[in-house]
């Protein structure tokens, strides 16, 4: 083993990338404005300021664009610049009158600024059929096509609330959506297809079969060989097996959609967080623009703020006028697939008569 | 321009409209045979409505067990330059701030060792660099900790914390984010990098309740910011609010508890039922702050649904100092608490949040030692099943 093999170091420490102004302010500011659309100042209590431009990004990023924000910072920013948790960039200037050529030069280059307040910011996303095995759909080509026509949502701060879109290509939810105003969820539809003289091979039955949360999945001997059998009926598709185990086959390029979840939020502004719920069981994927996707997501996003009060996200308009409306509103048809059959299922069904007629 | 090796009708579609593309940024690496065949096999799945990507396959460093995930194509015979297409998790900086030079630092590495695709940033935080070569793994993984970065987390381990901007640029944060997060990930090296948990934990630093880093939905251990004293109130300066804003109908009336009254003149808040929700503070950010008591809630068990569905964290502690200088001791001893018992007692895939739901929450905090207190729950319990010990009959001292 080589003796100068360096481990365990962990990640820079931070404190040798914060620009100036932030080092002597560190915990001394005293508040922020949002000057316009994607540009905020942050003032401290010593009268210094920050200004952040936010620019929306694909999050796959190539090197060659990196190294452009690189230069960009290096020209307004004495190099400094950050990502934020939902995937923008944000450039940090100390100099005020470098916003408008910075902002110019960035636009130039081909990313919008915005995504700041009442906006929609960028949408945190999974990698989909661009880099993983389990997505039921893609990731960037779905978020793509939704950016390009909510693009006025992100440039302006025009809505009641903000808007937090989330998107992940399979229960997995790597992208965590489960609580976010919008979520768009790839979703498989049918029991996984085993391939049985794979399985012995590849996986360990006991830790496959106890990787089904519903117990669909019993060890059984398959023409002389040890495998595994799948109840269907009691299957949901969630694809924690076949992560377990490759021979275990999720993806069927027939019947893998997308699903639309809303109503979710992380925040404790004024109401606790809360998940995001079904409002649309399945769209089936249709590439290269998803338009049915798009134009099911425009439509939620439309009624919302044509409809909710000002400072109420998503999930708190739904909850004042009830979900009958909003099925009512926004056209969407409510089925079976709405309510909840898994543990604690019990727990949404109306328990009161207290109804709007 | 390069020229392309396949015609990609399809993804070239996603080229087109305002916002910025992936294909675009695809195509700025296709230099590489590797990145030409990321965009032929990506089309083919764009064709076929099926992914390409297979996983399986133990890849990684040389002494870790985490870090790197292994990927390989479902068309190698065709598409033979992803053959292995590996993602390489690096651990970021605290709340993802950078220098130019350090991203040029990690440009040069990544470009010398594989596809040239990153993602800023993961869903858990990381930097990822998207596809190497199994060969490629070690030699990238030297120049990394020789520039002075290291892998982040994968599988059943410690994966990469992560935080919020803090109090770096963030008049709320009302603990130091950054250092803390820095602190927890530097004293757990050995729990990021070496899988020996049932399965992933995560944990994140979130300065308010604004929670701007999702952890009370995205971690196992959520660290969120708070405070015990008075809101602090500028009354000039909500009075000048009081021109543009409406303070009864958009700041009262929306406030949880209604704890907040305003006549016009002066806003009042009845701290001791404020519940700490940021809604007043957010819309009037130049009248308003968080207290000066200030540390953090600690709340357990959060995660996306699978196995055994989704679930937020909850509250264990309501309120723990996050003093740097107590090198955060109270914090890792609760965790290393839960850890020891989830550790023995988890099973396979089994996160702390249904490890929990499972062996009771009772049963759980004796393990533990910590006292149930009733901010643990939104309401005692309803139903009359109740498992009763020898202690029920003891007389309180």
């Amino acid at each position: 083993m080589a003796e100068d093999r360096i481990t365990d170091i962990g990640p820079p420490n931070y404190e040798q990338f914060l620009p100036p102004v932030i080092k002597k302010n560190y915990g001394k500011w005293d508040y922020h404005e949002i000057l316009r659309p994607g540009v905020m100042v942050h003032v401290a209590e010593s009268g210094d300021k920050v200004f952040t431009v936010r620019c929306g990004s694909p999050r796959l990023l190539a090197v060659t664009t990196i190294r452009k924000f690189a230069d960009i910072a290096d020209k307004y920013c004495d190099g400094h610049l950050r990502f934020t948790s939902r995937n923008n960039v944000e450039f940090l200037l100390s100099d005020e009158s470098k916003i408008d050529a910075l902002i110019a030069e960035v636009e130039e280059y081909g990313f919008p600024v915005g995504g700041m307040g009442n906006s929609i910011s960028n949408i945190v996303h999974t990698q989909g059929w661009v880099h993983c095995h389990s997505a039921a759909s893609d990731a960037s080509g779905v978020v793509k096509s939704v950016m390009d026509e909510l693009l006025p949502h992100f440039q302006n701060m025009d809505l009641p609330a903000k808007l937090r879109v989330a998107y992940a290509c399979c229960l997995n939810m790597c992208g965590a959506v489960h609580c976010s105003d919008i979520a768009i969820l790839g979703v498989h539809t049918r029991a996984p297809v085993i391939d049985h003289g794979d399985l012995p091979k590849m996986c360990e039955i006991p830790t496959l079969v106890a990787s089904c949360p519903t117990g669909a999945i019993r060890p059984a001997t398959v023409d002389g060989v040890n495998s595994v059998e799948i109840i269907e009926e009691q299957c949901m598709y969630c694809g924690n097996c076949y992560t377990v185990c490759p021979a275990v086959k999720i993806n069927n390029a027939q019947t893998d959609g997308i699903s639309i979840w809303v109503g979710g939020k992380v925040s404790n502004s004024r109401v606790a967080p809360k998940f995001s719920k079904l409002a649309i069981p399945f769209i089936p994927n249709n590439p290269p623009r998803w338009p049915e996707v798009v134009e099911a997501v425009i439509n939620i996003v439309n009624v919302y703020a044509e409809n909710a009060r000002k400072h109420e996200r998503m999930g708190e308009w739904i909850d004042r006028i009830g979900w009958p409306k909003f099925f009512e509103l926004t056209g969407i048809k409510f089925t079976k697939y709405h309510i909840d059959d898994f543990k604690h299922a019990g727990e949404t069904y109306t328990r009161t008569a207290q109804l709007r007629h | 321009m390069t020229e392309m090796k396949y015609k990609t009708p399809l993804l070239d579609e996603l080229e087109k409209g305002p916002w910025p593309s992936f294909v675009k940024e695809i195509k700025k690496e296709a230099h590489r045979p590797m990145v030409q065949d990321v965009l032929g096999q990506v089309e083919r799945s764009y064709e076929e409505h099926i992914s390409h990507w297979k996983h399986g396959g133990l890849v990684g460093v040389m002494g870790y067990g985490g870090g790197v995930i292994g990927r390989y194509s479902d068309l190698a015979h065709e598409f033979t330059n992803v053959a292995e297409f590996h993602t390489h998790r690096v651990n970021q900086p605290s709340a993802w701030f950078y220098t130019s030079d350090a991203l040029r630092t990690l440009c040069d590495i990544w470009d010398r060792h594989g596809s040239g695709l990153t993602n800023m940033h993961g869903s858990t935080g990381d930097i990822v660099f998207l596809g190497s070569t199994t060969q490629a793994i070690e030699p990238l993984f030297k120049d990394l900790t020789a520039a002075g970065w290291d892998l982040g987390g994968s599988g059943s381990n410690m994966r990469t914390p992560s935080c919020c901007v803090g109090p770096a640029r963030c008049e709320w944060a009302c603990y130091d984010t950054l250092d803390a997060c820095y602190n927890i990930t530097q004293n757990f090296q050995d729990e990021l990098h070496r899988p020996f948990f049932p399965y992933k934990w995560k944990f994140k630093f979130a300065g308010c309740p604004n929670d701007c880093v999702a952890s009370i939905a995205r971690s196992d251990c959520s660290v969120m910011g708070t405070w015990r004293d008075e809101i602090q109130v500028n009354q000039a300066k909500v009075l000048e609010y009081a021109k543009t804003v409406d303070i009864e109908n958009e700041i009262c009336d929306f406030c949880p508890t209604r704890c907040i009254e305003w006549d016009g003149k002066t806003l009042e808040i009845d701290n001791s039922n404020c519940v700490k929700c940021m809604h007043c503070i957010n819309v009037l950010p130049k009248a308003l702050k968080p207290g000066k008591d200030r540390g953090a809630t600690i709340l357990i068990g959060g995660k996306a649904p699978i196995v055994g569905g989704a679930l937020l964290c909850s509250v264990f502690v309501p309120f723990l100092e996050m003093d740097p200088d107590s090198d955060y001791e109270d914090l890792k001893e609760l965790t290393e608490a839960i850890w020891d018992l989830w550790g023995e007692h988890g099973k396979m895939r089994e996160r702390v949040g249904e490890f929990i739901q499972r062996v009771g929450m009772s049963n759980f905090l004796e393990e533990i030692g910590l006292d149930p207190i009733p901010e643990m729950v939104m309401a005692p319990r309803s139903n009359p099943y109740i498992f009763f010990d020898d202690e029920i009959f003891e007389t309180e001292e």
